[in-house]
């Protein structure tokens, strides 16, 4: 099934995990994941803006009204969680939760189609979800911390900021500085982790057991039972991946809803 | 763990879908979903206005239309008045008239039955005198008793 044939189960699922890596060590690059990320943003951000560009003010076609639907629902959505100014939360809430979609989306491709079609390009690897890359998801999360942080400064200037550090969440007295402190670096590095590994471990396990499966139906050339397993290992495949799509919008969503949450909580004074 | 430069273009690529969104693709649906949230508000209002107007006009035109019955009900009132105004008119002049065509009949008729009386009493006299000088032609000299006779013309 796939592209050049798998010695057993573990090439073939470590063929499917590996990036297309230029490089070596830390300055190393993933071509796969950089290419699928502008790939996925422009498809669908670009929708976005084509409808944008000729959105008219009169009575909407039913594209520009899905659209409109979408930008109502992402802001609604901010709304409820920060009260203050949407001008640059909203836009961006709707940047993550469409990129993160579409990047998502990326795993309901067939596995097996997408190694035929690389393995046709002589590529040697190609994994085509950029949110089961651990840079993306991190890279996400921590641009969501700097703009907490620069938000939080904004919001009570650099002295509420640090006084914050050492006086919340239990209260101004020279004792509890450390105690606050500490609490709150470890609050400061959860969320960002979180955040990517959340939406990394979800998309990697989905992607993962979409392999298992693909596996499972490579037995169906060995033996009858073999056929047998292969067909159940297809309706899985088919329920999994209906499944997923829930998982990839969900996971969208969630990431959305905390960035949100995040820079809505760096506005607040304690 | 895998981390490596890749992380930093993800991030700038991110930053690059988030100022994209900012700047053109957010503003641009917006404002076209506020302008037509205000379009709609300003045709409601419109109809609101035009509802409004029509009823103050059909109002108006209900007071119209009670003035002009009223004031035609007034000009039929005045015109049966003049009408009858008008035959009463009519009669007490033709009454006049008549009285007055009755007189001027009574009058002439006084007037032909004096000058009938006047002729009839003169030719009386005439024949009295005349029989009265066949009498007394002999003995009366009619210029002698000219006096007398004129007296019992008189008296006549």
């Amino acid at each position: 099934m796939a592209a050049e044939a798998p010695r057993n189960a573990s090439e073939y699922i470590g063929h499917h995990l590996t990036n297309l890596r230029v490089g070596e060590g830390f300055w190393a690059l993933h071509i796969d994941t950089i290419l699928m990320g502008w790939v996925t943003g422009l498809l669908g951000l670009g929708a976005f803006y084509l409808v944008a560009r000729g959105a008219t003010s009169g009575v909407p076609g039913r594209v520009q009204g899905f659209i409109e639907l979408l930008v109502e629902f992402v802001d609604d959505t901010v709304k409820g969680v920060f009260p203050g100014d949407r001008k640059f939360l909203a836009p961006l809430a709707l940047t993550i939760f469409v990129w993160v979609f579409m990047m998502n989306a990326m795993d309901l491709l067939p596995i097996d189609w997408v190694a035929t079609l690389v393995g046709a390009t002589g590529l040697p690897y190609w994994k085509v979800v950029p949110t089961t890359d651990l840079n993306t998801t991190f890279a996400m999360s921590l641009t969501i911390f700097f703009l907490t942080i620069f938000f939080s400064i904004k919001a009570k200037g650099a002295g509420g900021f640090v006084h914050e550090l050492f006086t919340a969440p239990f209260g101004n007295n020279p004792l509890l500085w450390i105690p606050n402190l500490a609490l709150n670096i470890i609050e400061y590095v959860a969320k960002p982790v979180s955040l990517a590994m959340r939406l990394f471990g979800n998309m990697y396990a989905g992607e993962l057991i979409f392999m298992l499966l693909g596996v499972m139906g490579t037995l169906a050339a060995l033996s009858f039972g073999g056929m047998l397993a292969g067909a159940a290992a297809g309706i899985l495949y088919w329920a999994w991946g209906v499944f997923h799509i829930l998982i990839i919008l969900l996971q969208a969503f969630i990431f959305m809803m905390l960035s949100c949450v995040y820079i809505a909580m760096a506005h607040e004074h304690h | 763990m895998n981390i490596n430069a890749t992380l930093f273009v993800q991030a700038l690529s991110f930053a690059a879908l988030i100022w994209f969104t900012v700047r053109f693709v957010w503003p641009m649906i917006t404002n076209a979903m506020d302008e037509r949230t205000k379009r709609i508000a300003d045709g409601l209002a419109a109809a609101e206005a035009g509802k409004q107007s029509l009823e103050r006009s059909s109002v108006q035109a209900e007071e119209a239309i009670a003035q002009a019955r009223g004031r035609a009900a007034e000009i039929v009132a005045q015109a049966e008045k003049r009408a009858s105004q008008m035959i009463e008119e009519a009669k007490v002049s033709a009454k006049t008239e008549g009285e007055r065509l009755v007189a001027g009949a009574k009058a002439e008729i006084d007037q032909e039955a004096a000058r009938a009386r006047e002729t009839l009493r003169s030719q009386v006299a005439a024949l009295a005198v005349a029989g009265a000088e066949q009498i007394l032609r002999r003995e009366v000299d009619a210029k002698a008793h000219a006096d007398l006779i004129a007296a019992v013309q008189k008296q006549l």
